[in-house]
Parts: C-alpha cells; structure tokens; sequence
C-alpha cells in the first residue's frame, strides 16, 4: 500500500505528539500541579525548555499532560459513538421496521439541539465532571456514525449476495464479516479521524468557556483562558497550547485528506 | 416535498423544547442544595454569602419548585414561553432575553456578511480560473486555516490587532469597531472551508456542458456568468451556508465568551455558572429555535432557487 506524502507527514505528527503525551512521563519526573511561585513566567531554558506559567508551574509536563487528556477523553468519546452508531445502524439496516424507526427518530432528537448546546446543557446538570462530558460529545458524534452506517448497508441488504449467503445458512457472524464489513471500513475510516478532530475541539472549547474540565487540571483550552491575560509579558507561554492543539487538528485534516477521494 | 421538509422541521422544534425542558428538570432536581448556594454567591457576591441569605434562596426555590413541580406543567410553560424571573437578578427573563437576542443576531448577521463578502468573489474566482496561483494559495491558505479552532483564532487575532499593533479594542461594545473584531473571528473560521466550497460549486458549474454552450455561442465571460453561473452555483453554496448554522451556534457561544459580546451565548454560560434556571432555559431554547427557524428559512430559498427539488 503507498501512502502520499501529506498523510505521511499527518502520520508523523501523530506518532510524535502520541510520544510526547504519553512517553514522556516515563522519562521527565515533573509534576503538573507543582507550584514555585520564584519561578513565575521563566522563559524557556536549556533545563526547562517551555518555561514555567503564571503560578511557576513547569509548562512541559503541563503541556504532556493537557494532550494525553485531550486525546484520551477525544478517543473514549470517539470510540464510544463509534461502537454505538455502527451496532444501531448495522441493526438497522437488517432488521428495518419499527426498530429502524425508534433509532433513527433518537438520532434526530440527539441532533435537533446543536452539538454544543446539548453538551453545554449536560454540564450545567454536573459540572466539574469528565463523565458528563464524555456522555454529551459521545450522544452528538454517535448520530453521524450510525446514519452514514445505515445508509451505506441498506443497499448490500438487499443485494442478492446477502440473500444467497442467508439461503445458504451462513451464521450472521460470518454474513456480516463477509458483506457488510467490507462496505463500511474505508468509510468509518474517515469518519473516525473526523469525529475525533472534532471531539479534540469539542473538548478544549468547553475548556477554552471554562465549562468544561477545571482548573487545576491542565487542559488545551483551558491553558489558554488562563494564560491569555499575561499574553503581554510571556507571549511564548500562550503560543504553547495553540501550537499544539494547531498540530494535533493539521495532523488529523492531513491524515483525512487522502482519505476523501 | 416542501411540506414534508416543513413537518420536519416543525418536528425537530418540537424536540428542542423537549430536549431543553427535559435537561433543566433533571438539573432542578438534582442538587438543590448546592444550588441555593450558587445562586446566593450569584447575587451577594461570593464574600457576602451567609446562611440566612443561603435559607431564603431556598425557601424561594422549594416555592417555585412546588408551583411547577409537574413535568408537563414545567413543559406548558416553555411552550408559552414563561420563562418567569432570572434567580440572580430578580428581572423577567423575557426582558433580558429580547436585548441579548438582538445584539447575538447582528454578531452573526455581521459575521455572515463578512464571510460572504470574502467567499463569494475568491471562491468564483478561484473556481473559474482553476489551478491558478490564487486557487493554489487559497487551497493551501484553507487548509491552515482550518486546523486553528474558532477561538484560538479569536485569541490570536486578540493578541495580534489589539495587543501588538493596538488596531483594534479587544472587548467592549456599542461601536461600530467593537464588531470588528469578533465577526472577523467567526467569518475567518468559516471562510476557511466556505471558500472551497464556493470554488468546487464553481468549478463544476464552469466546466458544465450548457455552460460552456454559452461561451460558444460568443457571451461575453461576465454575461456567461451572470445568466448561466451565479444561480446554478448558488443552490449548494446556500445548502451549505444551511449546514454552518450549527457551527454558527456554537461559535457564537464561545465567541461571545471570548470577547464579552453581551449576547444569548454569554448569558447562557454565566447562567451555567450561576445555576441560573430560567435563563438557562430561555437562552438555550432560543438558541436551538433560532437554528430551526434558520434551516427553515434556507430549505425554502434552495426552494426558490431550484424548485427542482432538493438535490444535495
């Protein structure tokens, strides 16, 4: 299989900002929390290479930790819609009827309110909590999963070598590894890189209107709430979330883009 | 085809109001007690908080709650409308509500406005002459563009006009220049992908037989345009203006926040903080009606403009 060379790049990002998330715990022993308040906004030196913060916190396990939570809860939440959306729409495709019906009349309710709202909604009915934020981004990506899901089998169901294969008595394992699997892959492809882009932004704007996770955990949007007031003094210490939330979404558009044709 | 459309969309109306009614009456249920403190600290002042204010919130609470402790009385009443009194200031939501209403529509209406004004002539341009410089700049222009989430654009822009070169005021409201700053942040952001739908719109309309029909038949190119372009583009370019409506909502949450633009999306995440319930309902029903109300509006001009029906 060849792989073009903005994917490649896309794909090296990746692999690099993975590392520096969850690889560098394991080398660097700072603490995210840790205050020294004599180091107050330290410019970037050869021992700590991305300076400290407002409240002298060491900005490199800052940093670390803020993408390992981004991309984790983006992936819980991604992993979740996808296993809901696919199981829905794989049952509705075959069984049709009244079943399809009750599915695709939640999906549209989970829709009728904009993404954000819901998740928004959701948070002010527990806020400080993670789980609600899962619950609200999992409830809005898993429509378009099990929508493009849906529509991509009902076609294949009703070809005749689903019929045949039924006929002749294949399990329903087996049917659905044999014929539908095929058909759904590169589209879910997609579909997943897009999803989680768009969790990752989901997450650090609900960060960013300080309704999501709360200080002091460190956060993508939330590191730039609280550093943007001192965007005068240190610059270079508002530029660092940015900058990693910029490679983390050009990553995954550039990993997609090849993907679309 | 029109009135299926319309039964839809009366549907999911439907739905908003029972989606928002449902979500704040798990809220009121679920911790009052917390709640009278936060709606306490809300209007004392968080220094100024005692218990005997703490015990009179509540008393005014467990009253309201008894009033509409019925689910479908709660759900009568956001039919209505009455949304009664914001817990933190005292004054009818109603009276708040219609003031924030107007100042998030012309944000976005000026932030629309914008967009148009930058994705329609690049886009056209760009889609007739294809592979050009101007096409290549903006495809690789878009592409960075859309990696840079709506608010850390604001941000940046922030720190860029009003900061270093001091263009711009960063918050503030009531002038003309106070818009500039957060439309510019919303229209950036969607221009990002509108351009290139504009373009590819383009593109497949110039390079369509009736169009190129007309350049035979010896129209001049501006003419060819005028008659055979701009209205068969238009049709997808106006469904996926449609489809920003959500991303518009959203944006202007954040972006209101971001600059403390006194609209609907500012006063629904300060009511979130202060466990305001009525303005809660009011600000997020509105906000999910008005997104309603906007598809509506489009599915009927891609109506008019292509009573074929819908194609995309």
């Amino acid at each position: 299989m060849t792989i073009s060379f903005s994917r490649l790049i896309g794909l090296l990002l990746l692999c690099l900002l993975l590392g520096f998330a969850f690889l560098l715990p394991l080398i660097h022993h700072g603490d995210p929390l840790e205050q020294d308040l004599l180091q107050m906004l330290h410019a970037p030196s050869g021992a700590n290479l991305l300076g400290f913060d407002h409240l002298g916190r060491d900005m490199l396990p800052r940093l670390s930790a803020a993408l390992r939570l981004s991309l984790g809860l983006a992936a819980l939440c991604v992993m979740s819609a996808l296993l809901a959306g696919v199981l829905a729409g794989v049952f509705s495709a075959l069984y049709g009827g009244w079943l399809d019906r009750l599915l695709s009349m939640l999906g549209d309710m989970c829709l009728a309110l904009p993404g954000l709202l819901l998740v928004l909604l959701l948070a002010a009915i527990a806020p400080d909590s993670p789980g609600m934020l899962w619950l609200g981004i999992s409830l809005v990506l898993w429509v378009e999963f099990f929508r493009v899901t849906r529509a991509t089998l009902r076609p294949i169901v009703q070809a005749p070598g689903m019929q045949a294969s039924k006929l002749l008595g294949f399990s329903a394992f087996y049917r659905f590894r044999r014929h539908l699997w095929p058909a759904l892959a590169p589209v879910l492809t997609t579909l997943t890189l897009f999803s989680f882009s768009s969790a990752i932004m989901a997450v650090s704007a609900l960060g960013f209107i300080s309704v999501g996770v709360r200080p002091p955990t460190p956060e993508l949007g939330l590191m730039m709430t609280e550093l943007l007031p001192f965007a005068w003094e240190a610059p270079w210490l508002l530029m660092q979330p940015v900058i990693a939330l910029f490679l983390l979404l050009i990553s995954l558009n550039l990993l997609m883009k090849e993907e679309r044709k | 085809m029109m009135f299926k459309l319309l039964g839809w969309r009366v549907a999911q109306a439907a739905f908003v109001v029972l989606a928002v009614g449902l979500l704040t009456w798990f809220l009121v249920q679920s911790l009052p007690g917390d709640m009278a403190w936060r709606i306490a600290s809300g209007r004392y002042g968080y220094d100024r908080v005692d218990a005997s204010a703490v015990a009179r919130v509540q008393q005014e609470l467990s009253d309201s709650l008894q009033q509409g402790s019925a689910l479908l009385h709660w759900l009568f009443d956001l039919l209505q409308f009455n949304f009664g009194r914001s817990l933190v200031s005292g004054e009818p939501v109603m009276d708040e509500l219609r003031w924030q209403l107007s100042q998030t529509l012309a944000l976005a209406g000026s932030s629309l406005f914008l967009t148009i004004l930058f994705t329609l002539p690049l886009g056209i341009w760009a889609g007739c002459h294809a592979n050009g410089k101007l096409d290549r700049a903006l495809f690789w222009l878009s592409a960075l563009l859309k990696s840079v989430p709506h608010f850390a654009l604001g941000m940046l822009l922030i720190v860029l006009l009003a900061l270093q070169l001091d263009w711009l005021p960063s918050a503030g409201h009531g002038e003309l220049r106070h818009f500039l700053l957060p439309s510019l942040t919303l229209a950036l952001s969607l221009t990002a992908v509108g351009v290139r739908v504009v373009r590819e719109a383009t593109y497949q309309v110039v390079n369509s037989g009736y169009y190129r029909w007309g350049a035979q038949k010896g129209l001049a190119p501006a003419t060819l345009l005028r008659r055979h372009g701009l209205r068969n583009l238009a049709s997808p370019v106006l469904t996926w203006f449609g489809m920003q409506f959500v991303w518009l909502v959203e944006g202007v949450v954040v972006v209101e926040t971001l600059f403390a633009w006194p609209g609907i999306g500012h006063a629904l995440v300060h009511a979130i903080f202060a466990r305001d319930v009525p303005v809660i309902q009011a600000s997020a029903m509105t906000l999910g009606l008005l997104f309603v109300l906007l598809n509506m509006l489009v599915d009927a001009g891609c109506h008019l403009l292509d009573p074929r029906g819908a194609r995309a």
